[in-house]
């Protein structure tokens, strides 16, 4: 016979106010296997687990049920006291009287509280009589990290896990690392220089001896779980031996062909062997393949008749490389909707509609006019610029409906910089809302209306044509309730941040979660910022929607510290609530396999004594099943149970109300 | 190839010119325009409120009547294709009003006829790479200012011809001919539409808008979709001209008249006439007549 | 102008009324301007299309249908092409003439029409107008 103890807890007047506890003790008092309850006004205090403590040995109880609050508040703190009276802690079980009982009904005369409190209770007993001890299960944890994403949010999570003793591989897409940001001209609000602030921190991670920069590579498979992934990168071939390199350039400089640059934005053009900007991080040019003649033609061969150290290899191939490790970042950062989706603004045709990333590059001292503001048709100063916010942004018919959050930010910058860079110049932005919470933030866009006089009217762009070569910008002032019409030498639209080309693949390789705008799902919006439901992987940055700089790097440093918490013992224990395949009586349909979210089950075959396979069978990874249960309904043989929630024990509980 | 036509009132009426030079016109690509055997007006307008469901029984009968000869339906007044396609629409996907509009006009149709512009059958079912190799006299030289007006592209999401802010059919069919469309800004903004029975003075100006963009940008040429748009410019022409600004009348054609011209057909057949605009000094300039 | 608001404006039962003749929702404009900045007659409206969402808004549907505005839309559906909430302003302006027109109150009488117009125009125009016009 068992040996059962019931808690009731009034929860000060949560629970007690509806419910009469100590009516629900009595009660259950009755019942076999039933040797102790008591009612007490608040079970989690420590008088309150003292109690159930001391209950646990003078009882000599060998299982306990805890009718309170949801067992997302207060189950592990119960677990944990029961461990420490020298119980199974899975012997403890909470009945949720709370949420599911008091607080739904409003009967004060108690009634309908206490009965259903008792059902509740009833049937938690029953489905403890059916309970196994369970033990944690204990994981080896690999201490290297992969980051994903070589932008801000990634270099600060590497430095930081760096900075913490560990080895950290970051894996950049494109030959350089720096990301979006090292595109900026100044950042807001304190107007310093974004390529100033950012290539030391590139620098810094191309030093630091922990860190391993895999760039123009990409992550192609993702195995095994917490602790123990595999990750499999496509080093793509960059026809230059990255050891060897000096980085001197005199095969960029010998290069006779030009193609249009991907990171100026079609701004200017850049030769066929390049590193991407000139603070390249690592500096070393790679070719590219599909534009250069060597490689498609055999014909030229120039860069590698310069090169001293004879260190280009037009025969080199892409390599895939595996990394064990323990803990993956991702921060693989977002990109700009394309701005062609919006006919009506001209972007494509009228040559002076830019974006705003293109305005960056012109600002930027190491853009293509060296930082002054020209026009891209004939490079003239515009005298008057028109900004355009919310392009595609909170327009749930075209766009997204999301605000893409750091625009206000950056065109108040861009007003700023504007009018520093062209006296005389005039500016011109349409708003819907200034959305400038922040630090210093509202100061900033104030200043860019008082002191840089920028104009802004609050209305949105219905289009933009040309017109005796002039570009028309016909839009409303909402605030004079007015249609307005502004000559411009130039347009620059505030496109909205979106995810990036991809991201949805990724996150099926990585089995995390993602929105609609296939932006990362963060495991908690607010307690869990950047943990995924996959655990070991973590998130940071704008893959998770948009966000500014200082965001991006919190995020980032986040995300590390999660890792280094993580690789700081050696084993890592986790909830035994796993699921487990009967494979006497599994017929091997693989319902389970396909059914799974996780990738948590595999195929088992089954051998006789000579090594020969007789059938197969599914079996779940602990490490990896995260207990949700969906392969229990899936299992057509039944063969298949989830630790703690057993069919055994639901039924017990089910037959018990 | 046979296409089930439906010429609407105006097509009949004052835009003859519209309907002949499309008829010939589609004989010389290869198809041949079957004018419903019955047929009435579509009601010269889509009603906007979903309250309104009587709008929709003029141009449902029209459908049904269609939809006994055939499983398509060609038109050519933007107005009348607008609001075909549109009642189409209604009627195959809301089943409730598909019930109460068939029990006014007693008839059981279900919205399966596919509404085609004659622009539509051209770039889809003919071709233009075959308009092309049919184009006999080359529209050469012509800088054309190919005016959409609204109703053959808004709503984009009910009628779907091309893009609605940047569309090309209408330019890529010139081309064909061998003209030189012009980009200008106007081209898909409003003309005034039925304003003209009460207000003159906002159609002279959107009319004036819409032909001063397009000259503007160099056209000499202006061509349309819609009689109601021909109608408007042609009006208001002589008045803009009139207010100064330098701006001088081009002819406004029908873009069947310009598609009969390149296709070579006798010049006199396509109603040149019945325009208020004379194309004659544009065609002898170009060398083409 | 002064606008003393109310829980009767805000729940104005004639607007909600428009709203189920429309299928528009109101609440959905969220006033950026760009109907307005589109709207190819704004320019000669007594109240401007994002004006006129305002108005409904806050429950004053006189003020709209005082105005000019509704009988000077002809439905070129420019505003809810752009119309980043998917609203449609010609819908809401086509339900108050409606409104107006049931009531037997005309914008323009058939013998006001000039008789050079009723010979010379396109049928469509005559038809439309008088359907837009004509109680």
């Amino acid at each position: 016979m068992p040996r059962i103890g019931v808690f009731v807890c009034q929860c000060g007047n949560n629970i007690a106010a509806t419910v009469d506890t100590k009516k629900v003790a009595e009660e259950m008092g009755k019942l076999p296997g039933v040797v102790y309850t008591c009612d007490y006004k608040f079970m989690c205090s420590s008088p309150g687990q003292e109690m159930l403590k001391q209950a646990i040995k003078e009882n000599k109880l060998d299982g306990l049920i805890v009718s309170a609050c949801s067992p997302h508040m207060h189950e592990k703190t119960f677990r944990k006291a029961a461990e420490a009276a020298g119980l199974n802690p899975y012997q403890c079980e909470i009945t949720n009287i709370r949420e599911q009982c008091s607080w739904v009904h409003h009967d004060k005369t108690k009634a309908a509280g206490t009965v259903k409190s008792i059902d509740l209770t009833r049937m938690t007993i029953q489905r403890l009589k059916k309970n196994q001890p369970l033990n944690k299960i204990k994981i080896p944890v690999k201490k290297k990290a992969v980051v994903i994403g070589g932008g801000i949010a990634g270099i600060q999570a590497a430095l930081d896990i760096a900075e913490g003793g560990r080895e950290v591989i970051l894996v950049e897409k494109e030959p350089s690392i720096g990301g979006n940001m090292a595109r900026l001209s100044e950042t807001f609000p304190t107007m310093d220089c974004s390529q100033c602030i950012l290539t030391p921190k590139m620098v810094e991670a191309e030093l630091n001896e922990r860190i391993t920069l895999y760039t123009y590579s990409e992550v192609e498979k993702v195995d095994g779980y917490i602790g123990n992934f595999t990750v499999t990168v496509r080093r793509k071939a960059k026809y230059v031996d990255e050891e060897r390199c000096t980085g001197c350039g005199e095969c960029i400089e010998k290069c006779p062909f030009k193609v249009e640059s991907a990171f100026e934005l079609g701004l200017s053009k850049r030769k066929v062997i390049y590193t991407p900007f000139p603070q390249s991080v690592p500096n070393v040019p790679v070719i590219d393949a599909p534009n250069c003649t060597k490689i498609q033609k055999d014909k030229c061969g120039a860069c590698a008749i310069v090169c001293g150290p004879k260190c280009i290899d037009f025969k080199m191939e892409d390599k895939l490389e595996t990394v064990e490790a323990g803990a993956i970042v991702v921060a693989t950062g977002y990109q700009n909707m394309p701005n062609e989706r919006f006919g009506e603004y001209g972007y494509g045709r009228i040559k002076d509609v830019i974006s705003g990333m293109q305005f960056e590059r012109l600002a930027s001292s190491s853009g293509p006019t060296g930082g002054e503001i020209r026009r891209p048709s004939d490079g003239k100063v515009p005298q008057s610029v028109v900004f355009i916010q919310c392009v595609g942004s909170r327009d749930e018919k075209k766009g997204v409906s999301y605000c893409s959050k750091i625009c206000c930010m950056y065109t108040a910058k861009h007003t700023k910089l504007y009018s520093h860079k062209v006296h005389g110049g005039q500016s011109y932005v349409f708003y819907m809302d200034i959305r400038s919470g922040g630090k210093r933030y509202e100061e900033f866009v104030r200043g860019a209306i008082e002191h840089d006089g920028a104009m802004y009217l609050r209305g949105r762009v219905s289009r933009v044509y040309e017109k005796d070569g002039k570009i028309m910008v016909q839009g409303a002032d909402t605030l004079s309730g007015s249609q307005v019409e502004i000559e411009a030498d130039m347009v620059v639209l505030a496109t909205a941040v979106v995810s990036r080309d991809g991201a949805d693949t990724l996150a099926q390789r990585l089995g995390i979660g993602y929105d609609k705008y296939k932006f990362y799902n963060e495991y908690h919006p607010k307690l869990k910022p950047v943990e995924t439901v996959t655990a070991g992987i973590y998130l940071a940055g704008t893959c998770m929607g948009p966000m500014d700089i200082p965001e991006s790097v919190a995020q980032g440093s986040a995300a590390a510290s999660k890792v280094l918490a993580l690789f700081s013992a050696d084993e890592m224990a986790r909830e035994p609530i796993t699921s487990v395949v009967n494979r006497t009586t599994c017929n091997a349909c693989w319902d389970c396999l396909t059914a799974c979210p996780y990738t948590a089950i595999e195929r088992e075959a089954i051998k006789d004594r000579q090594g020969n396979v007789v059938r197969w069978v599914a079996k779940v990874n602990d490490g990896v099943c995260q207990g949700c249960g969906v392969c229990v309904a899936a299992c057509r043989s039944k063969s298949i149970d989830l630790k703690g929630y057993t069919d055994e024990q639901v039924f017990a509980a089910i037959n018990a109300f | 190839m046979k296409i089930p036509y439906y010429p609407g009132c105006t097509l009949n009426t004052v835009a003859k010119q519209f309907d002949t030079s499309a008829r010939e016109s589609a004989s010389s690509v290869g198809f041949e325009m079957k004018e419903l055997a019955q047929w009435n007006c579509c009601g010269a307008t889509f009603p906007l409120t979903p309250d309104n469901v009587i709008g929709l029984t003029a141009p449902a009968k029209v459908l049904s009547n269609a939809s006994k000869e055939g499983d398509t339906l060609t038109t050519l007044c933007a107005v009348c294709y607008n609001v075909l396609k549109r009642t189409n629409k209604v009627i195959r996907d809301n089943r409730e009003k598909r019930n109460v509009i068939n029990g006014f006009i007693e008839e059981e149709y279900d919205g399966s006829v596919n509404i085609l512009h004659y622009l539509e059958v051209l770039r889809d079912k003919v071709g233009f790479d075959k308009v092309k190799a049919s184009v006999k006299r080359p529209l050469k030289g012509i800088k054309a200012a190919t005016y959409y007006g609204c109703m053959l592209l808004r709503p984009f999401e009910d009628i779907g011809i091309d893009k609605a802010e940047r569309p090309t059919i209408f330019e890529d069919l010139l081309a064909a001919l061998g003209a030189e469309p012009v980009e200008f800004a106007n081209k898909i903004e409003c003309c005034g539409a039925h304003l003209a029975m009460n207000n003159e003075e906002v159609v002279t100006t959107l009319s004036g808008k819409v032909m001063t963009s397009a000259v503007g940008a160099g056209a000499e040429l202006i061509v349309t979709t819609c009689p109601l748009c021909q109608f408007n410019l042609e009006k208001s022409q002589p008045k803009v001209a009139e207010a100064g600004s330098g701006y001088s009348p081009v002819p406004v054609i029908y873009f069947t008249q310009a598609l009969g011209l390149a296709l070579g057909q006798d010049i006199a057949t396509l109603g040149f006439e019945k325009n208020s605009s004379d194309i004659m000094p544009l065609l002898k300039k170009k060398g083409i007549a | 102008m002064k606008i003393r608001l109310g829980n009767e404006d805000i729940q104005s039962a004639s607007v909600r009324r428009l709203e189920r003749i429309t299928g528009e929702d109101v609440k959905r404009c969220y006033q950026c301007g760009n109907c307005s900045g589109g709207c190819p007659v704004s320019y000669a409206m007594e109240i401007p299309p994002t004006k006129v969402m305002r108005f409904l808004q806050l429950g004053n549907i006189e003020e709209v249908q005082n105005a000019n505005s509704m009988w000077l839309c002809v439905g070129c559906l420019q505003c809810y092409s752009r119309c980043p909430q998917g609203v449609s302003v010609a819908a809401i302006l086509e339900g108050m003439r409606q409104e107006t027109l049931r009531k037997g109150e005309s914008r323009t009488e058939v013998k006001e029409v000039p008789f050079p117009f009723l010979k010379k125009a396109p049928q469509q125009a005559i038809v439309c107008g008088f359907r837009k016009f004509v109680g």
